[in-house]
């Protein structure tokens, strides 16, 4: 069975929620949506305090290539326009909205029919993209339509999709790919289309079987998308190992997926597609795995924007506790959240409670050069150099042993038996040499 | 608000640690063990109880009292040292010879370095070759293996078959009546021969080294190149000259080669990082045994050979890179 040669480690996968069908999450009493959303520069409002909006109304425009609009949630009035505290614990500017009632702009279509032609042009499903905000949905969140707007020079061959989710406890894309299967593949096609590519490959990894059957049922009538299993190995769904998984090439060093004919997308993102081309609805909603060990209810939910997470983890049954950990994302590559009152944006795919017990770190001994972070790096680096390069501030050493190649999937620490916080000191390093890098390109 | 607790990720880590690592192998080593105090006898037991204990004293000491800084004895890796020393060592050996040698080890090869991790050389090959250097006779005076006696005197001593050959050879004697005067096969794969303590069986200790690589505490890289090397070396030159070198079997049974081998050049803090570097590692390690054995003055060069090749380990690093992603 496929799979990436370099690296990888087996965490325990713990998909509490897999068998969870997607709920409905109860419209909250107000949303918080931040302006910086995506990758790329922040939106710009174009709403004022006291304004009423509709659901799916514009109510911040993208500003510069990388950038993409966003839109209400809800309907209701906005109350103010101010900054609040973000996931990692940063000031961003966020527009507040109280809600009343849901009334959704007119021009969505809310009806749950299939719809499997598009009639629009790849240059019109671009810019559909662009208005209608949609962004990966994976984590990263990168502008959408950037992606389908192949530079000069560079032919795409293949479209891959990304239905790995390789992170553990994470069940939304699973589920997505279960219950609305058939609108996946639409948005596949649409992808497909825009990208002006024949073949789409959808890799999945193989301890979904269900969601392989189905989708491989439904592939049968989609012409150019195939389904291919993937053998379980973490971290198949960074989109580097994913390509080296089905195609079989490398991404150059520094380089962009398109430099070896492919574009990734996630299953989530091809959903978000069908929804804003076929049913005319701006990515302001998505589904968010709400799970972890202690808490009594692992779900999935279908969250709008903006929702606090602390409501999410009430409507769990979760009893905040001193000293417990909320990640945002899984367990590998999430962020620790410094507060639960912060806001679910596009790239929320799930919620993962620790309790205080297990949450701590083991205590750090030194290195015994056991070399398993060097096994376990799935881009061939050296973890254990990088990091010590990085604590001594050795930039320029560190650069040369291709700190940059970093896709902070956080094997190395994973697997080090010397509990070495090998990945922070790593992220110290990249930022550190990526500032030496612009100073020598600045002289 | 309750406090949350933060960190960087990654949020979960695999059930490992340095101290299950060193117990592995600790455990791995039982077989080992248990041969040589069956063929040994009590005074292999005391032997190796009395390294064990000294090394982890003397970890504990230095550290408390002369470094200053928390006690690392919980890890099992001053252990580990000790009881790799004692089975580098005959059995007969003066017990204070032994703690002489535990000091060496814990406090010369390895707390002067900066403590595990840090030490560039094997700690319980250099407490071996300390004694070797220092005391040569009590070093080399093998008790052959009797089945279990408590007799803490009246053993009887002998050479090893390696030093049989090598003494032999030198007075010119011939191969083939040489090794009528040596165990059959099956003898030296159970290790019913003189020798260290814990080197005599083959079996036993590739039992052990099965263990390792099942766990996954080492890898295979060193020991094929280590015992292939010394097998593909040992076998040309007895193709080239049968009559002067011996079979390649016997190399590999006798001696300390499998201890060496599966568990001193496998040592993770001296070794290098990448199976590239691991390969040239144990080949080097193979070669150089088996020169030493042949040409040298010693007949046996596991220990030299290893401490050698620990010495080029920063440079097999900065030459063998892992391959790279995309490059």
């Amino acid at each position: 069975m496929k799979t990436f040669k370099i690296g990888g480690v087996h965490p325990e996968e713990n998909k509490l929620s897999a068998g969870k069908p997607i709920e409905v999450f109860p419209i909250p009493q107000k949303v918080f949506i931040p302006l910086s959303q995506s990758l790329g520069a922040p939106s710009k409002p174009v709403v004022k305090k006291g304004d009423v909006v509709k659901v799916g109304q514009l109510v911040a425009q993208g500003e510069g290539f990388i950038s993409s609009n966003i839109h209400s949630s809800v309907s209701g009035t906005v109350t103010k326009i101010e900054d609040y505290p973000g996931a990692a614990g940063y000031r961003s500017p966020a527009i507040f909205i109280d809600v009343e009632g849901d009334e959704w702009d007119e021009s969505i279509d809310r009806a749950t029919d299939l719809k499997r032609e598009c009639l629009l042009s790849p240059e019109e499903i671009v810019a559909r993209l662009k208005d209608f905000g949609i962004v990966g949905l994976g984590g990263a969140t990168f502008p959408s339509h950037v992606k389908l707007m192949v530079p000069a020079g560079k032919k795409p061959e293949y479209l891959i999709i990304n239905g790995v989710e390789c992170e553990p406890y994470l069940t939304s894309d699973h589920r997505l790919m279960l219950e609305h299967g058939e609108e996946l593949m639409v948005g596949i096609s649409i992808l497909m289309k825009g990208l002006g590519v024949t073949k789409a490959l959808v890799g999945i990894e193989n301890n979904k079987p269900d969601a392989l059957s189905h989708l491989s049922k439904l592939a049968a009538s989609f012409p150019g998308i195939e389904i291919h299993p993937l053998k379980v190995k973490y971290p198949q769904g960074g989109e580097k190992q994913l390509i080296k998984a089905l195609v079989n090439r490398e991404v150059p060093s520094g380089k962009l997926p398109i430099e070896v004919g492919c574009v990734v997308n996630n299953v989530g993102t091809a959903f978000a597609v069908y929804e804003a081309v076929q049913k005319n609805k701006p990515l302001f909603e998505r589904v968010v795995t709400v799970t972890g060990k202690s808490i009594p209810k692992p779900a999935n939910y279908m969250v709008r924007v903006g929702t606090l997470v602390s409501a999410l983890l009430e409507h769990s049954g979760v009893n905040p506790e001193e000293g417990m950990k909320v990640i945002g994302g899984g367990p590998m590559m999430g962020k620790a959240l410094t507060n639960i009152d912060v806001p679910v944006v596009k790239g929320t795919s799930g919620i993962l409670v620790m309790p205080a017990s297990a949450s701590k770190r083991m205590a750090e001994v030194s290195c015994i050069r056991c070399s398993r972070c060097t096994t376990v790096c799935p881009m061939g680096l050296e973890p254990f150099q990088l990091c010590t390069e990085s604590e001594r501030g050795f930039y320029e050493l560190a650069e040369k042993d291709r700190i940059l190649d970093c896709i902070e999937c956080g094997s190395c620490h994973y697997t080090c038996p010397s509990g070495r916080h090998l990945l922070d000191h790593i992220r110290v390093g990249k930022a550190a040499v990526a500032k030496m890098i612009r100073a020598r390109a600045a002289k | 608000m309750n406090l949350l607790t933060v960190s960087g990720s990654p949020h979960v880590h695999a059930d490992q640690s340095v101290r299950k690592i060193m117990f592995g192998v600790i455990i791995s080593l039982i077989p080992a063990m248990l041969v040589s105090f069956y063929f040994f006898g009590l005074s292999a037991i005391i032997l190796t109880l009395t390294a064990v204990v000294s090394c982890a004293l003397f970890e504990f000491l230095i550290q408390k009292y002369i470094l200053g800084n928390v006690p690392t004895i919980g890890d099992g890796s001053a252990m580990l040292t000790g009881l790799l020393l004692a089975f580098n060592v005959p059995s007969n050996l003066p017990v204070w010879m032994i703690i002489v040698g535990s000091l060496v080890s814990i406090g010369i090869a390895k707390l002067s370095f900066g403590g595990l991790g840090k030490n560039p050389f094997n700690p319980a090959l250099v407490g071996r070759v300390f004694l070797l250097i220092s005391f040569p006779v009590d070093m080399t005076s093998w008790p052959l293996p009797q089945s279990f006696s408590t007799s803490l005197t009246d053993v009887v001593t002998g050479p090893t078959p390696l030093g049989i050959v090598k003494e032999g050879l030198k007075k010119g004697d011939a191969l083939t009546d040489l090794m009528q005067q040596v165990p059959d096969y099956v003898n030296l794969l159970l290790g019913n021969m003189g020798g260290s303590v814990g080197e005599i069986s083959a079996l036993a200790l590739i039992i052990g080294g099965l263990y390792l690589l099942f766990k996954r505490i080492i890898s295979w890289h060193i020991p094929v190149a280590f015992i292939g090397s010394a097998f593909v070396f040992a076998a040309v030159l007895n193709f080239a000259n049968p009559e002067a070198y011996v079979n390649p079997f016997f190399h590999l049974v006798t001696g300390g080669l499998m201890l060496g081998a599966l568990y001193m050049a496998t040592d993770m803090v001296t070794s290098p990082m990448t199976p590239a570097g691991m390969l040239v590692f144990g080949a080097g390690c193979g070669i150089i045994t088996i020169l030493i054995r042949v040409f040298g003055v010693y007949p046996e060069g596991v220990s030299f050979a290893i401490l050698i090749m620990n010495a080029v380990v920063p440079l097999l690093n900065k030459a063998f890179k892992p391959r790279r992603f995309g490059v």
